[in-house]
């Protein structure tokens, strides 16, 4: 397996799977995190997670083509405008959702997962509807074009990078908002015991509102900058749910910093067994150990622990 | 429930007999052979169905991997039938005559081990109840043992769905790949295409499925069903009293897993093709949409669910395919919101009533047993 490479080869392999690697621990990240809020603090079962972000993807999407046509000075820096909208684009329509369907639902959790599954159907059918079946992409910026050359035989790049970069600015922020802040530590008083928490007073109600809208704001957030490494289609949301959901349980369910570690060791796994194998048989061989390991650690890496 | 019937009380039997009506007589005589094929179709989704109301209706465990063992029963009859299909007359034009094309195109001249056994059909049946019951069992125990439940048992069945499509999909050689195992032709020498075939076909299924509906009855009224129920309702109970927890549900699953496979297996006798499209992870939750709606508690409201939500799809999706995607997702989440135990939930507790109203004479006979779908109000809605 190894005889054919030379050291030198070999290390450059490793270091270009392990960049490919950390692009896709990115985006797993970026997914696992709105849905590590929403699954992992409230107990919600998300199925619709994917159309969240897919919302965010065409919302960007619909940005980038309004600069080109009517600001196509001001092109270069459409995407933090993009971004923004995503999050409120997504955010807004999680709160609808939390008030219309997951509020009457939180006692019975298996059942958000049907539901959920039910919305995400209709969403889809509604971007197939507006958006068309076909897969639509966005034209990248000059200055995110090209790769860096880092030595002779590795390069990286720019996009990839750039996608990097944002996933450690809103890690952070989602950190913060959850362990620094007042709202944050409401929300985890809620998680942890939503009876005495209403008890000194917590407005729960709008607690869950508007953890839930965060979560699908995140969601949202993460659409828009999977457009920089991909294009987007009605049906894109569900391809990414299933490896989303083991991350974030993999990860034990409620912890951040679980959630980044678990991430990071499938996205790695699996980018350094695609070289040797196929796609499919090393995404087999990935998902095959996660099982094995949730089996047995039922709790996942990090669980949080709590008096129940 | 005061009376502990055997395997029915009147009602039930009642409601067994207008479904044996309508299944052996209404709809052959009604339909022609192209539809009655198509309700062959639905009615191997209804054993699935019929799996989920024990499992998930009764056992509280909802698994999203149903498609799992429908596949592995499907794929074992699949097996064998492209065998058969395969014969070295029949594949004269390959580079390697006697093995199936799909392996032909795939560069691989030998048929694998794993196939051998598949050229005797007492094999194959054993392995379509056995195989997928082995994988539940191996699943159920991993994870049951372990006090694993609820929402992280769903994703990891789901996961499981998920890796075994990619498997199918990129092993291309061994298992036909994403067109699936197409072209089966003949059962032991008899031709499974022409339309008297598919009438014999349907009847068998149709005796098949009563066969399963008959186990599922004698569970539910066992004492076994009993202690499902008690340990869906609350499980740390039936542990204190003794009773090993992780043990039924193992059954549980496995009897489900097996009604699926025997669904498969029918599939792929009905329909004459087998492919990944109906492992994974939507239809399997397709499949869980068909028990919600027709009711999770009620072994009959399920195989009605799957008939009518399928009519449903067939007919929207030929007419109006954008208002189908609406229509099945509207639908899960007023059933969801509105009736958690599904058509047959809105029968036994707002219909039958009227009904026993208007018919005074008829209470005191059929007021005990409250409905002929089984969903009576002693049962309850399920705690999750």
């Amino acid at each position: 397996m190894f005889g054919d490479y030379s050291i030198g080869d070999l290390g450059s392999i490793f270091v270009m799977q392990g960049f490919a690697g950390l692009i896709l621990f990115s985006v797993y990240v970026l997914m696992a995190l709105g849905l590590a809020i929403i699954f992992g603090q409230m107990g919600v079962i998300n199925m619709a997670h994917g159309e969240f972000m897919i919302l965010g993807a065409y919302v960007t999407w619909l940005t980038s083509s309004a600069f080109q046509h009517y600001l196509p000075s001001l092109f270069s820096g459409y995407f933090f405008i993009a971004m923004a909208l995503a999050f409120v684009a997504s955010g807004s329509l999680g709160m609808l959702v939390e008030w219309a369907l997951i509020r009457h639902l939180y006692k019975r959790p298996l059942d958000t997962l049907l539901a959920t599954w039910g919305l995400s159907l209709m969403l889809q059918q509604a971007y197939r509807s507006i958006f068309g079946a076909r897969e639509v992409g966005v034209e990248l910026p000059q200055w995110m074009l090209g790769s860096l050359r880092v030595t002779e035989s590795i390069e990286v790049p720019i996009n990839g990078i750039f996608v990097m970069c944002l996933t450690v600015l809103i890690t952070v922020c989602v950190a913060w908002i959850m362990y620094k802040s007042r709202w944050g530590r409401q929300v985890r008083a809620v998680v942890q015991n939503r009876v005495m928490a209403g008890a000194v007073g917590i407005n729960t109600e709008k607690v869950d509102r508007y953890t839930f809208a965060l979560g699908c704001g995140i969601a949202g957030v993460a659409g828009s900058a999977f457009t920089m490494i991909g294009s987007t289609g009605p049906t894109s949301g569900q391809l990414y749910i299933v490896d989303t959901f083991l991350v974030v349980v993999f990860g034990g369910a409620a912890s951040l910093l679980g959630t980044i570690a678990s991430a990071f060791s499938i996205s790695q796994t699996q980018s350094t067994l695609e070289f040797f194998m196929s796609g499919s048989m090393a995404k087999v061989l990935t998902l095959l150990a996660v099982v094995g390991i949730l089996m047995l650690r039922p709790q996942g890496l990090f669980a949080l622990k709590v008096r129940k | 429930m005061t009376d502990n019937p055997r395997f029915a009380n009147r009602s039930e039997l009642l409601g067994i007999l207008l479904l044996a009506v309508l299944l052996v007589v209404v709809l052959p005589l009604g339909l022609d052979v192209f539809r009655l094929n198509l309700v062959a179709k639905y009615l191997t989704y209804a054993f699935v169905a019929l799996g989920l109301v024990i499992c998930w209706g009764y056992g509280g465990i909802l698994s999203l991997g149903q498609g799992v063992f429908f596949g592995l029963g499907g794929y074992c009859m699949a097996m064998f039938l492209k065998l058969e299909a395969s014969s070295p007359e029949n594949t004269k034009i390959q580079s390697t005559p006697g093995i199936p094309d799909f392996m032909d195109w795939n560069q691989i001249t030998q048929l694998p081990l794993f196939w051998q056994p598949f050229h005797s059909l007492t094999f194959t049946v054993a392995a379509v109840i056995l195989v997928p019951a082995f994988f539940a069992f191996i699943i159920g125990a991993a994870m049951f043992k372990r006090r694993v439940g609820g929402t992280y048992f769903a994703i990891i069945t789901q996961a499981v769905a998920a890796i075994l499509t990619i498997l199918i999909v990129g092993q291309q050689g061994y298992t036909g790949g994403i067109n699936g195992m197409t072209d089966l032709r003949t059962l032991k020498g008899w031709d499974i295409r022409p339309d008297h075939a598919k009438i014999v076909l349907y009847f068998f299924e149709v005796a098949c499925l009563f066969g399963c509906i008959f186990i599922a009855q004698s569970i539910r009224h066992s004492k076994l069903g009993r202690i499902l129920v008690a340990m869906r309702e609350k499980e740390d109970r039936v542990r204190f009293s003794g009773y090993s927890v992780a043990n039924f549900k193992i059954f549980a699953f496995c009897i489900a897993a097996i009604f699926s496979a025997i669904g498969g297996a029918m599939f792929a006798l009905n329909v004459g093709f087998m492919s990944p499209s109906f492992v994974g992870i939507v239809p399997s939750i397709e499949m869980v949409i068909y028990t919600a709606v027709g009711g999770r508690l009620s072994i009959l409201g399920a195989i009605y669910g799957t008939l009518l939500v399928n009519f449903a799809k067939t007919s929207l999706s030929e007419s109006f395919p954008e208002l189908w995607l609406f229509g099945l997702g509207g639908l899960f989440i007023a059933v969801v919101l509105a009736f958690p135990n599904g058509l047959a939930g809105i029968w036994g507790d707002y219909i039958q009533p009227q009904l026993n109203r208007l018919i005074p004479s008829r209470k005191s006979a059929s007021g005990a047993a409250a409905g002929w779908n089984g969903n009576s109000v002693a049962d309850g809605a399920p705690a999750e």
